[in-house]
């Protein structure tokens, strides 16, 4: 048993919805009990769809048990074909009817219905989320692909692609979508499907007419396009464009195996983020030490863009998903930091109050501890809540991904000069802690809960000086001083001296100390 | 022709009722088939803010935990006060000892909260099915822990509970516990079901100025100072939804006050004379205490009538709040009932509330969602009262709707909150109105 309060990922059902809410003319008849239906939720408020979900659920009873889920299960796949008339069906079951055992796939199976059913064994008490999806969509292109596609040859027509991964709940798939399509058009590559995203079981059924594979989403599609390599031998794109330097591979990943000219994709006039970064006032951003964490696909392009893009410094890394630790630790490894992989969100509370960042990057969980811990905070990853599905356009891919990405991180930094006004003028009333940034009040930092020494008023110190938890000692003098120190700055400001301190074997931080670890840390 | 009759398989099933409570008998349209609502789970979003000493442990899976979240949604940015323990592949496969494994969560969880008095062992789906013993499990912790956290258990399973069942069966699972109130004691008046501390403190005082000298709230604040009971107890529901406590409190010898569920000003107002009564009350200084309320709720009720009179109203079933806020929304404000759905109908509970239903409103029982969804898009109602996973698509298709889980979280009950209520009700419409895109 694994205890939680917030979960990064749901079941795996809750993966196959995000599929079948995705696509067109499919429905999944999902043995589970009533409340189960509460999925429709996320799709309907949080994504804030007009639409249901195409999902029955059979929401039999504790009354039904040992006697007719089954063929409460056969009425309601029969009702459902009827009804909505899909293409297809996925059929399966939430962990509840996984223990009861009715084998929905044999079941459907026998009742010989008028479309194709695609059996789904999602295990819920092994697996979870993306991990359903990925396993939704392989089984879907699995069994609908036409395997007996011929490509045309490649001469005298423009290359052919499939588009993998998007699908509904999706961290701003929808746009990133729009991006990627401008950039094949650029290239004259044709879009041979998109799926899930907007696709019937009918377009799957040609899947096997791209020459190659574009792996957006590598959580979802990734084992989709290794069958489809082996299947159809069609290669994959697996770059995902996210930054300025991974959008510029994903052109020439794409033109290559097109067979087409990069340059009219490179020279998209939008790119407008190297030189926000360039520029002068961005110099302020220089060595932020911001914590990332996420899906690993976001994190990892994160760290890139922080790095390379950015001139931050990733102070920590780390995803929920242990499918695709791979790339997170090598990418940490590039950082020169540990990375993070868990799905417990205390223990990613505990890392980023420890490593005090100035930014935090990560899902909605992180922003929640971000603002109880006061650090400024932009959403990367899903899961997401409803105000991170904007209804202006807001890709993470492509060029104009960057920009978007520019804004939505540096937003909530303080600005430049603020910056060194508040370090000069730290006495002035209006610069109380809780003011934080001037150009969103709404937004301020708050008292931090962890910080609660450093975050009293002086006057509440008892004195002479209190005991951190490693006993190093700070005197009243240095923790009124240190209180002077802009809030933005004061973590790093804290743990720095504490270090300095530790290194040097002094036992009381004093005035002394502070300023030593100040001219020590100079750089 | 009603939309009953052209729509398939409906008709069929209007039985008629033959239940002692209601004569005439009123037909019921029961239906089977997806039911969309919530488990019983979801009651802790709400419990675990009221008991403010208490935790609630689900032992589930990842589901359950991701319906917390998920139904909570933004509303918690504090630790809560609940958790799910999940369980997981090496718990079924027997490969560990589930109980030594939730002795091992449960005594890890109380270490790192030494504020929990009361912890509940909340079973599940997954629990129930694989018959986890819950009941053992915090027999045996709680006396290792007694007394410094006493711990319950209560199902809010969705294959046994829907949505506010869960507050029901939680109820339930602390009447064994209450203290008993001597046989020979002075009677005493208990309010049951969880309100608002706002609204709990205004009937507080209305009782007292009435002079009901002991009142005492099921669940209390601190859910190990519960309130007595005993013979001597005459309990008020302050919620339509709450059977199985009834139930067990009437086994510890305590008597329902039969009365109207106090919503709007002639629930509250029937609500308060019932307890009046009770007590042996003078009715002038009963009426002398809710003139006041009366008043007041009566003139901020008149502002908002002319915004909802004459406007038809569709139930979808989801929180047995459903024929009492009907019966409010039809003789308080001139709404027009055109289907009261509810996931249960407790005739007895609502014998009172049903008699005021004018003899077309349609009263619908359980639910077949699709079928359901056909009498909406047939019957067009101005406003349709739904779950969250149904507002926004039936918004998409033009019908005016209004969620049903803000009914749970919001303070309705009372005079002083009986025009909130009814804006709750009239801000769709009126944002409807408004709107020229
Ligand atoms: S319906 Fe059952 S399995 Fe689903 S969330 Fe509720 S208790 Fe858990």
């Amino acid at each position: 048993m694994q205890l939680a309060v917030w979960t990064y990922e749901g079941p795996p059902h809750v993966g196959a919805m995000r599929v079948a809410t995705a696509m067109e003319k499919l429905h999944y008849v999902l043995h589970a009990p009533q409340g189960d239906t509460y999925a429709d939720l996320l799709f309907t408020m949080i994504e804030r769809r007009g639409k249901r979900p195409p999902v029955t659920y059979t929401t039999f009873e504790a009354r039904d048990l040992g006697k007719d889920t089954a063929q409460i299960f056969q009425d309601a796949a029969r009702e459902a074909v009827a009804r909505f008339k899909p293409q297809a069906i996925i059929v399966g079951a939430s962990c509840t009817a996984e223990l009861i055992q009715d084998d929905p796939a044999g079941l459907s199976e026998a009742m010989g219905l008028p479309c194709p059913v695609i059996p789904l064994e999602l295990p819920s008490y092994q697996r979870k989320e993306n991990w359903g999806a990925a396993e939704t969509f392989y089984q879907i292109v699995r069994t609908l692909a036409d395997k007996s596609v011929v490509r045309e040859p490649r001469e005298g027509r423009p290359a052919r692609v499939n588009i993998l991964g998007p699908t509904a709940l999706g961290f701003r798939h929808r746009d990133d979508l729009v991006e990627i399509r401008k950039i094949l058009a650029l290239l004259g590559v044709e879009v041979n499907l998109v799926a899930p995203l907007g696709a019937t079981p009918e377009d799957i059924t040609r899947i096997g007419q791209a020459d190659f594979n574009i792996v957006l989403y590598p959580e979802i599609a990734d084992e989709a396009a290794r069958w489809l390599e082996k299947t159809f031998d069609q290669p994959a794109v697996r770059t995902v464009p996210i930054g300025v330097g991974a959008t510029r591979s994903f052109i020439a990943d794409v033109a290559e195996l097109a067979g087409a000219d990069p340059t009219p994709a490179l020279g998209d006039t939008s790119s407008r983020m190297p030189w926000w970064s360039r520029s002068v006032d961005s110099t302020y951003l220089t060595s932020k030490r911001v914590f990332i964490f996420g899906d690993a696909t976001h994190a990892v392009a994160a760290a890139r863009i922080a790095r390379e893009e950015l001139g931050f410094e990733v102070c920590g890394l780390g995803c929920y998903s242990r499918e695709f630790a791979r790339e997170v630790r090598a990418e940490a490894a590039r950082c020169g930091i540990e990375p993070l992989i868990t799905d417990d969100h205390l223990a990613v509370e505990d890392a980023i109050a420890a490593a005090a960042p100035e930014l935090v990057l990560g899902t909605q969980m992180e922003r929640h501890i971000a603002k109880r811990l006061g650090i400024p905070c932009a959403v990367i990853s899903a899961p997401v809540h409803v105000q991170d599905f904007p209804a202006r356009h807001s890709p993470q891919m492509g060029f104009e991904g960057a920009n978007v990405i520019f804004d939505t991180w540096v937003h909530p930094l303080v600005m430049g000069l603020e910056e060194h006004l508040l370090t000069m003028f730290r006495e002035d009333f209006e610069f109380s802690d809780e003011a934080g940034a001037s150009h969103h009040a709404a937004h301020s930092p708050r008292k931090a809960s962890v910080q609660a020494v450093s975050e009293a008023p002086v006057e509440d110190i008892p004195a002479p000086a209190m005991a951190d938890d490693d006993g190093t000692l700070w005197t009243v003098e240095a923790e009124r001083e240190l209180k002077k120190i802009p809030f933005f700055v004061r973590g790093k400001a804290r743990r720095n001296t504490e270090n300095f301190a530790a290194a040097e074997g002094r036992r009381q931080i004093d005035l002394e100390t502070l300023y030593d670890a100040k001219a020590h840390y100079a750089r | 022709m009603s939309a009953l009759d052209i729509l398939d398989g409906c008709a069929a099933e209007l039985a008629r009722d033959t239940g002692p409570a209601i004569a005439p008998a009123r037909p019921v349209l029961r239906e089977r088939g997806q039911r969309e609502v919530f488990c019983g789970l979801t009651g802790i979003i709400w419990l675990h803010r009221k008991m403010q000493d208490a935790f609630f442990l689900v032992v589930g899976s990842r589901t359950c935990a991701h319906l917390l979240q998920s139904a909570a949604g933004v509303m918690i940015f504090a630790e809560p006060r609940f958790a799910t323990a999940i369980m997981e592949e090496r718990d079924l496969a027997g490969m560990v000892d589930a109980q030594d494994e939730l002795d091992r969560v449960v005594n890890r969880l109380l270490e790192r909260r030494p504020d929990i008095r009361t912890l509940f062992l909340v079973g599940s789906c997954p629990s129930e099915v694989i018959k986890l013993d819950l009941a053992k499990a915090a027999q045996r912790l709680g006396a290792v822990h007694m007394p410094r956290v006493r711990i319950l258990n209560y199902s809010g399973s969705g294959i046994e509970t829907t949505f506010t069942q869960g507050e029901d069966a939680c109820l339930s699972a602390l009447v064994p516990v209450m203290p008993a109130l001597a046989a020979d004691a002075p009677k005493e008046l208990l309010i049951v079901g969880s309100l608002p501390d706002i609204v709990e403190d205004q009937f507080l005082r209305l009782f007292a100025e009435m002079g009901i000298a002991k009142v005492g709230c099921l669940p209390a604040r601190n859910a190990r100072d519960l309130p007595s009971v005993g013979p001597g107890t005459r309990y008020l529901l302050a919620q339509p939804f709450l059977g199985e406590t009834a139930m067990a409190l009437e086994g510890r010898g305590a008597q329902r006050i039969e009365a109207l569920f106090p919503f709007g000003v002639d629930g509250t107002s029937d609500w308060l004379r019932a307890a009046g009564e009770a007590f042996g009350i003078d009715r002038d200084l009963t009426e002398q205490v809710i003139a006041p309320g009366r008043a007041r709720a009566a003139r901020a009720l008149a502002n908002l009538r002319p915004q909802l009179e004459g406007k038809r109203i569709t139930f979808l079933p989801d929180s047995q709040l459903e024929v009492p806020l009907a019966r409010f929304l039809q003789d308080e404000l001139g709404m027009e009932l055109v289907e009261v759905g509810t996931p249960y109908l407790h005739r007895a509970h609502l014998a009172r509330e049903l008699d005021r239903f004018g003899p077309n409103v349609r009263l619908s029982e359980g639910q077949h969602l699709d079928r359901q969804l056909d009498r909406v898009r047939a019957d067009r109602p101005d406003i349709t009262v739904c779950g969250l996973g149904l507002a926004n698509p039936l918004e998409g298709e033009g019908l005016t709707t209004k969620w049903a889980i803000e009914l749970v979280f919001s303070p309705i009950h009372g005079f002083d909150q009986a025009a909130d209520l009814a804006e709750l009700f009239a801000r769709p419409l009126r944002r409807r109105d408004m709107l020229e895109i």
